[in-house]
């Protein structure tokens, strides 16, 4: 089994998941090399082959000509899968790869079985497992559930140049929005989720956390309905955080969700659904109607 | 200019999953179907375009399935699309997504589309390959992950959600597709009068057969639920008892309550 994994930069600096891939190449006994679109200064310490290309020549993201890196490549090695990250990088470029080799793509794997890959579905609350049918297979894993690998070896780098016309021009990077909340700094934080049901009811989540000395975070349905500022979501597209105590009210519990709060001390999820996923990582669920709940604990802690 | 969106039908991601009699995907009865969340922002994209172009422009919303998508095809265009193209497929869940691309693909190449619309992914299968699927195979420009869209003079300007809260800007000429994140925009409820208008727009019935030349190339093995992994305390019953236990386990097991 012979495996191409598709490291990622960005903004000149190598991404850390990047490790990831190779950890999940190392559970799958697939003898490995990597291609990156990067930079020489910048190189993850690897036993193998790294085929580079220059980013500051073929540009961070610019798929059509990342495509056409990674086809190259293909053709040398002639691999049996070719591995991303399920990032904005990724399953952004998987498929256009997949589309090229016309084979098979297994999107956002979470564990290797014997009978194939199994992957997420239903909003994580299920899970399905999948294998391919074509000779090859463009694979793209969840972060955070396969391990890091060791950072152990010296590849040998091999330079790449392409060039290729593009429909697509990149035109920058704009940054994340200041942060006037900093829940990182929060000892207690109490989330609200879809769960909460309207704007209306966000109060009470906050009278919660107040009483418990803590701020109010909120998930994405919540900051995309405009019942919470941005400032406050937390996930892999808001903050990252390890509170002592994390409350969440009425969050299902997304991946990306749990992959900014996972590491708290102590996780408490109030959810009516048994099954939600936030059920996976918290240490006390409750069943139990937010609404309900949620003052009744506040006036009980006053 | 002729704008297209492509639409899927899914259930409440609240609802209770079974395994259906394959065990390959779920059992579908007993189960509310909306529109796909993703797809809702799609649509809202899509009908602004529609607007900002006047009558230049014509909006058609695509959906795969069953008898019953015929509803969210019948919401997006309460929510402004001109018309509708019902590809009929009472077997659309054993399709994988090379296929189901392949059924729009076949669709698209003959109406020459200059912009399609998708979601990122669906809420239920989660495989965020379809749209680019789409795209490389029509050879359209294309951009994932949208938060933000803006179009002039046949440039399309995308605003790509990135980890960590940054973003990417790109430019893509027509034609082109794009896939809308969540938060793009504030999908609009489609009102009475637009209900009522969207009962005379044409749905075009396509029955699948004629469109789908290609055999699956990713094959679903089982559909079950996740390994429950231990440690976790479920907590069910009164709402003054469950107070009470919480308090209990809080003072013992973090240092916030005293």
């Amino acid at each position: 089994m012979k495996s191409l994994l598709i490291g990622e930069y960005r903004e000149g600096r190598l991404l850390d998941t990047t490790y990831e891939l190779i950890g999940f190449a190392g559970q799958l006994g697939a003898e490995s090399a990597m291609l990156l679109v990067g930079s020489d200064s910048q190189l993850p310490a690897f036993n193998g082959t790294i085929y580079l290309a220059d980013a500051g020549v073929c540009g961070e993201y610019n798929p059509d000509l990342h495509k056409q890196l990674i086809l190259e490549v293909v053709g040398k090695l002639n691999p049996d899968c070719i591995v991303f990250m399920h990032t904005s990088y990724g399953w952004d470029l998987a498929p256009r790869v997949a589309a090229a080799l016309k084979c098979a793509q297994i999107s956002e794997i979470v564990a290797i079985t014997d009978n194939g890959f199994e992957v997420g579905c239903c909003n994580a609350k299920m899970r399905r497992t999948v294998r391919s049918a074509t000779g090859r297979t463009v694979l793209t894993i969840q972060a955070g559930a396969f391990p890091v690998a060791g950072r152990e070896g010296t590849p040998c780098v091999e330079q790449l140049t392409t060039a290729v016309t593009s429909t697509l021009e990149f035109v920058g990077y704009e940054p994340a929005e200041a942060k006037d909340v900093d829940l990182a700094k929060a000892d207690v934080i109490v989330t609200a989720g879809r769960g909460v049901g309207k704007k209306e009811n966000v109060p009470v989540i906050q009278a919660l956390a107040k009483a418990l000395g803590g701020e109010l975070g909120a998930s994405r349905p919540v900051v995309d309905a405009g019942w919470v500022d941005h400032s406050h979501q937390v996930g892999t597209t808001g903050q990252t955080v390890s509170p002592k105590l994390y409350i969440a009210c009425g969050v299902s519990g997304a991946i990306q969700h749990l992959a900014g709060m996972k590491k708290s001390d102590f996780i408490v999820a109030i959810n009516k659904d048994k099954d939600a996923p936030i059920g996976e990582v918290a240490d006390l669920l409750v069943v139990a109607d937010v609404m309900q709940f949620v003052p009744a604990l506040t006036a009980k802690l006053q | 200019m002729k704008l297209l969106v492509c639409i899927k039908q899914v259930p409440d991601m609240e609802s209770r999953f079974k395994p259906n009699g394959s065990g390959t995907w779920f059992d579908e009865a007993d189960l509310a179907w909306r529109m796909n969340e993703y797809d809702e922002y799609a649509v809202e994209e899509a009908v602004r375009l529609r607007e900002q172009l006047g009558e230049s422009a014509e909006l058609t919303v695509l959906s795969i399935g069953p008898d019953r998508v015929v509803e969210a095809i019948k919401k997006a265009l309460a929510m402004g699309a001109d018309r509708a193209v019902h590809i009929q497929d009472p077997a659309v869940a054993d399709k994988d997504p090379w296929q189901i691309a392949s059924i729009i693909v076949a669709h698209a190449r003959e109406q020459q589309y200059d912009l399609i619309f998708t979601g990122m992914q669906s809420q239920d299968r989660g495989s965020a390959q379809v749209g680019v699927l789409v795209a490389e195979q029509l050879g359209l420009s294309c951009a994932t992950t949208l938060v933000g869209f803006s179009y002039e003079n046949g440039i399309v300007t995308a605003k790509r959600e990135l980890e960590g809260g940054i973003k990417g800007v790109a430019r893509l000429r027509l034609p082109a597709l794009v896939t809308c994140q969540l938060g793009l925009n504030v999908p609009r409820y489609p009102t009475l009068p637009n209900i009522m208008k969207a009962k005379k727009k044409e749905i075009a019935a396509l029955p699948v057969d004629g469109l789908l030349a290609e055999p699956a190339v990713a094959v679903t093995t089982s559909f079950h639920p996740p390994a429950k992994k231990g440690g976790g305390v479920v907590l069910e019953g009164e709402v003054g008892v469950l107070v009470d236990k919480v308090i209990g386990i809080l003072k013992e097991k973090t240092a916030i309550l005293r």
